[in-house]
């Protein structure tokens, strides 16, 4: 029989643990932290930045406890002086490449780099510091690389190509020369660079950063001529609190909507009651497409920005088969400049969009293309990222955890949970199906049923039948975009064989977790944070009395006195986009 | 404020321009000739594993360096990632992203060559030639670098002057090699 | 017990061998070393000499028999004389040599190279005596010795018989006159000219021994891997297999198992001569242990040292040895693919080895079904692109499979998971090409040579301040010293040693005090140096040691991959420290510093390169601190001083 586990000592400590953990996994099952700078609990180890090497008993070397897997009888030490000096000297060889600009930093107090310096209180520069200059990147406009800051422990790199497979970024040249960029010297814009931001989310330092807009915010909140007007994304309630000391997945709705309103937002609305009008639209037109045989299947969701870019650049034979609903963004962006501001007769010229995003690629989003400004206005004028909310609301000096619940503005911001769990992989679908099932069978799902379970949870491609009405309608739904190809080679052999689509609705999200695990979220993303934030949301749903998109009364509302009808001329006018291939290289 | 606005209107600036460019992908404006030269290298080494390296030697064997529409093609043709060609290509330097120069000086920089004064070589070609280890001169005639060992330790100091190699070459000798060459270039004008 | 279906074979393979023996031939070194030194353009001046003259030779391509420092070598065979060497041939020369030599039957003055063979027999028919001034004081004898030879030889009317020859290169230094009679090899040193007489009268005339002046001293080298360099063509598979090629691998192959091919392997006692010094056998047991569907071995020829050519020297001059080499690690591991990984910076030993893999095929010895044996086997060349670290294992199989090479985490170790996630086994050329000759001779003979865990001989490219810089194949547990004295003529300009390098950028300085230490791999740790690939090189008291180590800490730092930050920032910094030390700007906390980095760098670097790179610094603070110390108190004015003393090749002395 295979032994399963092992068993081995760790500062003379016993662990147990299953065959191929790292040392430093094992450690933190005894309470033992090993330093590491380079690690990432969501990636797999790069083993570059040398701080956690442990003494071991069957080896003179000192191994690298990121990299080496616990062995039977393996008795590891994690901390003796010796240990300790050489960590201290390879961290000081480590800010001696680091520029000393901590103060104006964007991770300032929240950075790795730092903390582990200040853990190991270092107080002098030892070594004469070498940075090497080079202008920071700023050409997508979601994110920000500062080359300089970077101190080469290859995650940005690991997470764009392995986890999501866009290859934009790559380790340049060798030795002290070693940079992350894309291939040659092109800006990011350039590049197969989709926005994601999960480098950024990933960076232990700040050479990665969502460009910061919270100064531009500031100042359409101090202009008097401007009317501003805020959303906030379903993902954005349950990831918040992390920066405020609340557990993951807590769900700060009311607060959030309290603390928006004491920062100077007029009027305060609810991408989840965009993600209800997203339904809408997608669920008729999925029921078009299966029903009624208009247009491609599968259909493909596009709610997400950076897949949509993705799609556009690598798999442009898919331009069919996308849904050409705007992402609940947009869509409440366009509602805001056009029905809020019909009914509260505001010139819309005057009405300033913010919305607050778990994403980088939402910014790009803003001007993506002319259906962007389908109010004959920019939709959405700024986006800020959850990171970027926190940092105002701590300028702002509103003690966030004291303040009481309030409701969102009427006549965007009512929503069903089915809206809420937009914000966790397989939602969307979920979401979709609860209308479409309506739409179809005229009935709404049992209650018992309205979990849609199959397509909840963490694996990377999760498919489902469901019977839909006597009809067999096969979903699937991928996030984290390595996984993605699989799931379109399966539909492209069919197309080639001439057979019918393997299946007929397909939800992509481009970030591990969809949009809770989204580039612009708090620091430290891993599987089991992504969980918690995702039964945030579930619970949020559950608690629900409104589930369904087609119940919410003031979509209702919104489709009877300004809409028309679902997939009708002014909802695609003002809901629908387009979309057009693109070169991956632009040089 | 100035240099946000900035970044949103490069921004701008660069969707509209591949809108129009999108259509005219870098590897559509692929000179035939190198193309076809791409294309066979491709062929020799079809199907073998890990064959990128020999393959981008083979391209900067006939080409004399690797371009980037190659790269782009390379990456296309094989359907691996243009960043792995670059990781590589940028990694090893034995290859060369732009056109070097017509005719190659090399320097042996080994220590045996380092011992017995490569360093004084070195210094009197970029004294002649004004440039500095690496470059090429402004008309493209002459490329100098110094190299690891090239494995003539017995001869040192080492040079290798388009492809062939001299040994125990004095600093006094160096004037004279680039003489040649451009005497040699004159007259064949 | 009957023969086998290989080694049968293989006989009729060698039957089909045109067993050829020319009369004349004429075999020109060339190797890169060889081809810079004019050795191509002497190929064509002896074709169209030999045309011209009517002479009937035959002309051959061989490898350097090591003696760099003669570039370019014709050896060559006339009817009338045993073979004779010539060093630094050129065009003119050439011409002279099919004239007067192969023509006229007289061997030519001032270039002839004297064997290394030192008997104590006198043969049946001396005919050449070579006389050369092995001194390096005083007036050149060499010439009046020769008229005195001459004239005794006429005393005894024995001067159409015997001709005297002034030699280039005795192999044998400061020993007074030298004199050599071919072809038996007699050698007598410290000859006075009163000897000479004696010489020509009891040795030429008598066939007698002058036991007062015989050099009994042997060679200190033995030749096992540079068996055949030079004296084979290694583009040619039949001439190999004349010399014995494959012998080894077919009786392997056809009488023994794998197993016991790796028992033969290990009880020889070879081990590494990439550096690590593991021991080759059991390498090859780690790996055949591991289950899995497919295995590969790896000749590793990205020899990056700088100042090394061993192992370029090797696959120009004996390809098939190397390839014979790794065969037979393929059999006894159970591979069935192996690969060449050679820098593309070679650019004829790459051509050798394609020829020498494409005439293995070619005779079945290579591919499916080898000798009949049921065993397939098929080998490829990879080429290197310029990263020394690709030298390092686990980087040079992320280089074969087309990557950035830079190195993994080891374990899991290539044995276990190596290229392409399978078991793979990694040699260095000169450890392959060792193993048929002991296939061949035996373990016990192999296991004979050397000194405690160091068996074997191993091969140097000993460089720098040294009169004849060159390659040397020694047993292992010879000293530095008589590499250097007794082999290499000692040292350049005979300014005093100050110490030899070896293991390039990851070994250490020996100082001049330890060169009596013979060499091993423990020795040479214990003396903070290592092994190596086998670069020697040898500083004399005009070199800077700060200076050094900066160049080879330099090399290191260009060299690192980058991808961890101990090897990558630490060599930066500690070079830039260094720097500033040889500026004269420098302070003893910078030597503090310069001690911390390098116990990071040896401790927290990923591989080899980051973990040695401190070598030469640590070694050169160890045994000549003085010198750092130097800088630190002279100065900007100190440093300026011995900058321009260094440029100029002079000592401080002098200089200043």
């Amino acid at each position: 029989m295979i032994a399963t586990s092992v068993k081995a000592k760790i500062n003379g400590l016993p662990v147990e643990v299953p065959v191929g953990t790292s040392i430093l996994e094992a450690a933190r099952s005894v309470q033992v932290e090993i330093p590491t700078l380079c690690k990432h609990r969501d990636l797999m180890p790069t083993a570059a930045c040398g701080l956690c090497i442990v003494k071991v008993s069957n080896s003179r070397r000192l191994p690298r406890a990121c990299a080496t897997a616990i062995e039977e009888g393996m008795e590891v030490w994690t901390h003796d002086a010796e240990l300790t000096r050489v960590r201290r000297t390879t961290l000081e060889l480590i800010l001696s490449n680091h520029p000393n600009a901590c103060l104006t930093c964007g991770r300032n107090g929240d950075c790795e780099l730092q903390g582990m310096a200040a853990d190991f209180g270092i107080r002098q520069d030892c070594i004469p510091r070498y940075v090497r200059e080079l202008e920071p990147d700023t050409s997508t406009g979601s994110i920000v690389m500062d080359f300089s800051k970077c101190i080469k422990c290859g995650r940005c790199i690991e997470v764009c190509q392995e986890k999501q497979n866009v290859w934009a970024l790559s380790f340049l040249q060798r030795g002290i020369q070693t940079r992350m960029a894309p291939a040659g010297d092109i800006s990011l814009s350039e590049s197969p660079c989709i926005r994601c931001g999960q480098c950024s989310a990933h960076c232990p330092t700040g050479a990665i950063v969502e460009n910061d807009e919270t100064a531009t915010v500031w100042e359409a909140l101090r202009d008097p001529d401007k009317y501003c007007t805020v959303q906030i994304a379903p993902s954005v309630r349950v990831a918040l609190g992390e920066a405020f000391g609340y557990p993951p997945g807590t769900d700060l709705t009311g607060k959030i909507y309290a603390v928006l309103r004491r920062l100077g937002f007029k009027a305060v609305f609810d991408t989840t009651f965009a993600a209800d009008l997203t339904i809408i639209e997608e669920a008729s037109e999925f029921v078009q497409r299966f029903v009624h045989g208009k247009g491609e299947l599968p259909l493909i969701t596009s709610c997400c920005p950076a897949w949509v870019d993705f799609m556009e650049k690598r798999y442009s034979d898919f331009l069919p088969n996308f849904s050409t609903a705007k992402s609940p963004q947009q869509m409440l962006g366009v509602m805001a400049k056009t029905y809020f501001a019909e009914q509260e007769g505001i010139d819309p010229a005057r009405i300033y969009q913010v919305s607050v995003m778990p994403c980088t690629a939402k910014k790009y989003e803003l001007e993506r293309t002319d259906e962007m400004f389908a109010s004959g206005h920019q939709d959405v004028d700024v986006v800020l990222t959850t990171r970027e909310l926190a940092r105002m609301i701590k300028q702002s000096g509103i003690a966030f955890k004291e303040l009481a619940d309030q409701e969102a503005d009427s006549v965007l911001g009512t929503y069903s949970g089915a809206g809420v769990i937009f914000g966790a992989t397989g939602g969307v679908m979920e979401a979709a199906l609860r209308t479409a099932y309506h739409r179809i069978t005229g009935k709404n799902l049992e209650k018992e049923a309205i979990d849609i379970l199959p397509v909840r949870g963490l694996e990377g491609v999760r498919s489902a039948t469901l019977n839909v009405a006597g009809n067999e309608v096969r979903v699937a739904v991928a996030h984290g975009l390595n996984h993605v190809e699989t799931l379109l080679n399966q539909v492209r052999a069919a197309r080639e064989r001439n057979e019918e689509p393997p299946y007929h609705f397909i939800e992509v999200m481009a970030c591990p977790g969809g949009c809770i695990g989204g580039g612009g979220q708090p620091y430290g993303v891993c599987d089991e944070l992504r969980k918690q934030r995702i039964q945030g949301l579930m619970q949020s749903d559950a608690a629900m009395p409104l589930r369904f998109s087609h119940e919410n009364p003031e979509i209702q509302t919104l489709y009877r006195d300004f809409l028309g009808e679902p997939l009708g001329e002014k909802a695609h006018k003002l809901l629908h986009t387009r979309y057009a291939a693109r070169a991956a290289y632009k040089r | 404020m100035y240099k946000l606005r900035k970044i949103r209107f490069s921004y701008l600036i660069w969707e509209t321009f591949c809108m129009n460019a999108s259509a005219l992908a870098p590897m559509e404006t692929m000179d035939p000739e190198l193309r076809g030269m791409v294309e066979r290298c491709l062929q020799e080494w079809e199907g073998r594993e890990g064959n990128l390296i020999m393959i981008l030697h083979e391209i900067q064997n006939r080409h004399g360096f690797v371009p980037r529409e190659a790269s782009l093609f390379l990456a296309e043709a094989m359907g691996i990632p243009m960043a792995r060609i670059y990781e590589v290509l940028t990694f090893y330097h034995y290859f060369k992203l732009i056109a070097p120069g017509k005719h190659n000086l090399t320097v042996c920089n080994g220590t045996a060559c380092y011992l017995k004064g490569s360093g004084r070589l070195l210094t009197e070609l970029e004294r002649r030639l004004s440039i500095k280890d690496g470059e090429t001169t402004e008309d493209r005639m002459f490329h100098m670098e110094s190299v690891r060992c090239i494995g003539c330790c017995g001869m040192a100091p080492a040079m290798v002057v388009d492809q062939k190699t001299f040994g125990k070459v004095a600093v006094t000798d160096v004037a004279g090699m680039i003489e040649r060459i451009r005497l040699q270039e004159e007259s064949d004008a | 017990m009957p023969e086998s279906v290989p080694v049968k074979a293989f006989q009729e393979l060698l039957d089909a061998v045109p067993q050829v023996l020319f009369e004349q031939w004429i075999r020109i070194g060339m190797d890169t070393g060889g081809i810079a030194a004019g050795a191509d353009r002497l190929w064509d001046v002896f074709e169209k000499e030999c045309a011209v003259t009517g002479v009937e030779a035959v002309l051959q391509r061989t490898g350097t028999c090591g003696y760099a420092y003669l570039d370019p070598l014709v050896e060559l065979k006339s009817s009338g004389h045993a073979p004779v060497l010539y060093g630094c041939v050129d065009e003119p020369l050439a011409v002279r040599i099919v004239r007067e030599h192969l023509l006229g039957g007289r061997l030519i003055d001032d270039f002839v190279v004297a064997p290394r063979r030192r008997s104590k027999d006198l043969g049946e028919a001396d005919n050449i005596v070579l006389v050369k001034d092995s001194s390096c004081e005083g007036e050149d004898r060499t010439a009046t010795a020769q008229s005195l030879l001459l004239k005794a030889l006429r005393h005894h009317g024995l001067q159409d018989r015997v001709q005297v020859v002034r030699a280039l290169d005795m192999g044998i230094y400061k020993e007074g006159l030298v004199v050599q009679l071919l072809p038996s090899g007699v050698t007598y040193t410290n000859v006075l000219n009163r000897d000479l007489e004696r010489i020509v009268e009891q040795s030429i005339r008598d066939r007698a021994i002058v036991e007062d002046l015989l050099f009994n001293e042997p060679d200190p080298q033995t030749r096992i891997v540079l068996r055949n360099c030079g004296s084979i063509d290694p583009e040619c598979l039949d001439d190999a297999l004349r010399h014995g090629a494959y012998a080894g691998f077919a009786r392997a192959l056809g009488q023994g198992s794998p197993g016991q091919t790796i028992d033969c392997i290990r009880e020889s006692g070879l081990r590494g001569r990439g550096g690590a010094g593991f021991p080759t056998g059991t390498k090859w047991k780690l790996t055949r242990d591991v289950e899995a569907d497919l295995r590969y071995v790896i000749c590793n020829a990205d020899e990056g040292d700088p100042g090394a050519f061993m192992d370029r020297s090797i696959l120009e001059g004996d390809p098939h040895s190397v390839l014979e080499g790794l065969m037979t690690a393929a059999y006894a591991i159970g591979a069935g693919k192996g690969y060449f990984y050679i820098r593309a910076e070679y650019p004829l030993a790459v051509k050798r080895v394609e020829l020498a893999i494409a005439a293995a095929r070619k005779r079945g010895l290579l591919g499916k079904n080898i000798l009949g044996s049921g065993w397939d086997f098929e080998v490829e060349v990879r080429l290197g692109a310029g990263a020394f670290v690709c030298g390092e294992e686990t980087a040079l199989i992320a280089s074969i499979e087309g990557k950035r090479g830079s190195p993994h985490p080891r374990p899991p170790y290539p044995s276990v998971k190596g290229l392409w996630g399978k078991p793979t086994c990694i040699n260095n050329v000169e450890t392959l090409a060792s193993v048929p000759w002991i296939l061949t001779n035996g373990a016990k003979a192999y296991e004979s040579l050397g000194s405690g865990n160091s068996r074997g001989t191993k091969v140097f490219a000993v460089t720098g301040k040294v009169r004849n810089p060159q390659l040397v194949e020694v047993p292992m547990g010879t000293t530095v010293s008589d590499i250097i004295y007794k082999v290499c003529g000692g040292v350049q300009d005979d300014v005093p040693i100050k110490g030899v390098q070896t293991g390039g950028p990851s070994g250490g300085i020996l100082p001049e005090k330890h060169l009596e230490t013979p060499i091993t791999y423990e020795n040479l740790q214990k003396l903070g140096s290592i092994m190596g690939s086998g670069g020697m090189l040898v500083m004399d008291e005009n070199d800077c040691m700060v200076d050094v180590s900066a160049f080879y800490l330099k090399f290191c730092v260009d060299e690192s991959c980058g991808k961890c930050a101990p090897c990558r920032v630490g060599g930066y910094q500690m070079l830039q420290l260094l720097l500033k030390i040889s500026r004269g700007r420098g302070s003893e906390d910078d030597l503090v510093q310069i001690d911390r980095i390098c116990e990071a760098m040896q401790s927290a670097s990923l591989c080899g390169l980051g973990q040695t790179a401190p070598n030469p610094v640590l070694s050169s603070l160890r045994f000549f601190r003085d010198e750092y110390s130097a800088y630190i108190e002279g100065g900007t004015s100190y440093a300026r001083k011995r900058k321009k003393a260094l440029s100029e090749g002079k000592s401080m002395k002098e200089a200043v």
